[in-house]
């Protein structure tokens, strides 16, 4: 079937893209930059048509517990919020990690800290790539970077999802939740009439019971688990690295941007061109797993790296990482919901690297 | 073809659904399209705006600070962007409350007096109609057919009553736009 | 009367009087001697077995004593977070409705951290039976104050007991839930007798049959005894329990449906 062209906001993408991809339920709470999703889905009504389950929680802490228990059951189940919400969700989704229950959080991101600002920013992504709740665990962290991409990381979030039993974070922003693009919508896919054998859906005589927990008590136990989880996410950055590169095959200097940022360094790459400086562009669609290997690569070719980002300087260290010092590493970036101008990244990459 | 726009006025003056009607239009013409609202408390009162980027190649940055062309629809949206269009470049706006016309000299400045229009035809509602058909004079990058089209996606279908009146609206816009400087 | 000659006289199967449930596990229960837990969940896996309803039961198990409820019962379990069972249960009944779903509370879980869930859970009528075991203290943690401890109890961040004007009053859960539009059957047992057991086992029967019928939520409370928490013997708690918690939590139905 032929995709379906559409012209729609980021966050209606995210929901559109839901009932297409079969998803089992939504559980949200509204907050802004991102309340157009539980609004897309409410009058959408996808109960009357695939029967996707769709429900206003009490708060962001419940919509997340009410994804561990659909999670739980083996179904496609999903939540978005922005910057505080997800805070409040940070218990849940430990909980998730450790259970390790597949699931969909679709984090809108907004400036911080504290309730901050409504307007776009990065400054979650310690948060989302480094755990964000107690004890050791990762998500798997895609960043869209256009509407489309909010679309079609739905689906693919899921399959991640089910295929490391491991929660998947949509890391979005204001900026690409509000705008308006062209997006090509995949054709319905129906819900999965089957549940992974793990699921909680009732004890047939034909099986153990399944016990969904976090807890083990043994502390040799608990930490044989914890390197079952070590070993999922060694395996996850052996296979699961995604980036886009743009113009880096003659670049002199790089410049490292996900999301957002990755469009505005897009006319940064232009600009610095047009002005003699070869300047190229990485763009991590993973942010974990990290491209640190070509990031590594890449450090041996230019002579250094801008990580810009609306944040105080978040990726950067991972991009230090992956650099292991071969060149320098600068990060650029404006916070508290202003987004970073194309001009102001090249005057940032020329007084960093060429002076003036 | 890249056409980098900004509208920006008072919330309530249909600039997010004027920018909304040229990003439909756009797409039904098969061109690459971004629409990037401010969003927030703005959009009850206060000052609205939105970047539109209508293009023949991928969009890179649906944010940016220069604009081909800025169409204002009030006096503080006049302040605040008129540093912003590039050198030879278009400024429409509409002289309904403006006390400090434009000072530049390299930029080519029109003027449409929607509201008024608007309030003589007895329509309000189709003030931005109107300024969205001033720009098309200016500017013929969507074929007039194809914003009809974008008007019909864009509304509700039970707005679609409307649109011989929006139609209207948008000839009486390209009549009544006139130039009042050419770039120096 | 029959005169037993040993052991194996007595493990014939003609002479059971009484054996543990199909449902009941091999485990070995972890509740301090006494106390109430045990009894409950032996009613809960009574019922379910009578009723069929192995294939159909998905448990919640809270944080507290009866965090490590999943050993005890084989059925299907999910743990919660501390307080989130009816946020979880909420989405466990409405992406299974067939399926018979219940929570098994504690006085911290559903009436402290998980107050919101509790009563949200409730108040949009999830078809979802929560088995609230209230026995005035935090067990699990080592005898702190629970929202229901009475007023002027001592536990071990009351020690000289509590003062209602600088810790608050004990909260009454199940009253409120009754008061909601979404509860269909609120309760309150105790299972410290033989005949009061016989009570709280009709009374979740009930609320079985309720939600077969999708009417509602349905919280059955259950009054028990903390012999360790309240350092006491296990005949002296319940003494106290029916002198000082009855006359705060009375027994009975709160709210019974009106057909």
């Amino acid at each position: 079937m032929e995709k379906e062209l559409r012209l729609m906001k980021g966050n209606e993408a995210v929901a559109e893209a839901a009932i297409r991809a079969g998803v089992d339920g939504y559980f949200g709470y509204p907050i802004t930059p991102q309340s157009e999703i539980i609004e897309y889905l409410m009058d959408a009504n996808p109960a009357e048509t695939t029967g996707m389950v769709v429900l206003q929680a009490e708060s962001e802490i419940a919509a997340i517990n009410m994804v561990y228990g659909g999670a739980a059951c083996g179904k496609k189940v999903m939540t978005t919020s922005s910057s505080p919400g997800i805070s409040l969700k940070q218990e849940g989704i430990s909980y998730i990690a450790g259970a390790e229950l597949p699931c969909l959080i679709v984090n809108v991101v907004r400036g911080g800290p504290g309730l901050g600002t409504i307007q776009p920013a990065q400054s979650d992504y310690f948060q989302a790539t480094k755990g964000g709740g107690h004890g050791d665990y990762h998500l798997i962290v895609l960043a869209p970077a256009s509407v489309q991409e909010m679309a079609d990381f739905v689906e693919l979030s899921f399959d991640l999802a089910f295929k490391y039993r491991n929660p998947v974070m949509m890391l979005s922003d204001g900026a690409i939740g509000q705008m308006m693009e062209k997006v090509y919508l995949s054709p319905h896919k129906e819900r999965a009439k089957t549940v992974p054998e793990w699921a909680t859906t009732g004890k047939p005589t034909t099986r153990q019971r399944n016990i969904i927990t976090s807890l083990d008590l043994d502390p040799n136990r608990q930490e044989l688990f914890n390197r079952k989880l070590l070993a999922k996410y060694d395996e996850i950055r052996e296979k699961e690295v995604r980036f886009e590169e743009f113009q880096c095959e003659d670049a002199e200097y790089l410049l490292v941007a996900y999301g957002t940022s990755a469009r505005v360094c897009q006319k940064s790459v232009q600009l610095a061109r047009e002005q003699g400086i070869k300047a190229g562009l990485l763009r991590p669609i993973t942010l974990f797993p990290f491209p640190t290997k070509r990031i590594n690569e890449l450090a041996g070719k230019v002579k250094g790296m801008l990580s810009v980002e609306m944040s105080a300087g978040q990726m950067v260290e991972d991009v230090l990482l992956s650099v292991s010092g071969k060149v320098p590493v600068y990060h650029f970036g404006r916070m508290g919901g202003i987004v970073t101008t194309p001009e102001e990244v090249v005057e940032s990459l020329k007084s960093k690297f060429i002076g003036g | 073809m890249t056409e980098e726009i900004i509208i920006a006025g008072f919330g309530g003056q249909g600039v997010l659904s004027m920018g909304k009607i040229m990003a439909y239009s756009g797409v039904i013409q098969d061109m690459e399209v971004s629409w990037m609202p401010s969003y927030g408390p703005e959009m009850r009162g206060g000052t609205a705006n939105v970047i539109v980027i209508i293009s023949s190649d991928r969009i890179s940055s649906p944010i940016i600070k220069r604009f081909d062309t800025a169409i204002i629809l009030n006096q503080q949206s006049l302040d605040k962007f008129e540093s912003s269009i590039k050198s030879g470049g278009v400024l429409i706006y509409d002289g309904n409350g403006i006390t400090r016309h434009p000072e530049r000299k390299d930029i080519n400045i029109y003027r449409v007096d929607a509201a008024e229009e608007a309030s003589r035809m007895n329509s309000p509602k189709i003030f931005n109609t109107i300024v969205l058909g001033g720009f098309l004079k200016v500017k013929p990058i969507i074929k007039l057919e194809n914003v009809i089209k974008g008007l019909k996606k864009s509304l509700p279908e039970r707005y679609h009553n409307l649109i011989p009146m929006n139609e209207k609206a948008l000839k009486r816009g390209e009549e009544i736009i006139k130039e009042v400087q050419k770039a120096g | 009367m029959v005169q037993f000659t040993g052991i194996k006289e007595i493990i014939k199967p003609e002479n059971l009087v009484y054996k543990k449930t199909n449902i009941m596990t091999k485990n070995i229960l972890s509740y301090c001697p006494g106390c109430g837990h045990g009894t409950a969940h032996r009613i809960l896996a009574e019922i379910i077995d009578e009723e069929g309803l192995q294939s159909e039961a998905i448990g919640v198990s809270p944080v507290g004593c009866s965090v490590f409820m999943y050993y005890y019962l084989d059925i299907d379990w999910q743990e919660a977070a501390h307080g989130r069972a009816p946020a979880v249960a909420t989405a466990i009944k409405r992406l299974l409705p067939e399926k018979f779903v219940f929570t098994y509370q504690g006085d911290g879980d559903l009436a402290a951290i998980g107050t919101a869930e509790t009563i949200h859970a409730c108040n949009r009528g999830e078809n979802i039976l929560i088995i609230f075991i209230n026995n005035g203290i935090y067990g699990m943690t080592g005898g702190q104050m629970a929202p229901t401890t009475l007023p002027g109890m001592k536990s071990s961040t009351s020690p000289y007991g509590r003062d209602v004007k600088t810790m608050g009053n004990p909260i009454k859960m199940a009253d409120i839930i009754a008061s909601l539009p979404g509860s269909y059957y609120v309760t309150r047992q105790s299972v410290h007798t033989p005949a009061n057991v016989k009570k709280t086992k009709k009374a979740i029967r009930k609320a079985v049959q309720y939600q077969k019928l999708n009417k509602g939520t349905c919280l059955v409370e259950i009054l028990s005894n903390c012999p360790s928490g309240w350092k006491m013997t296990p005949v002296q708690s319940n003494k106290w329990m029916e002198e000082n918690m009855f006359p705060y939590y009375p027994l009975g139905d709160l709210k019974t449906p009106k057909e």
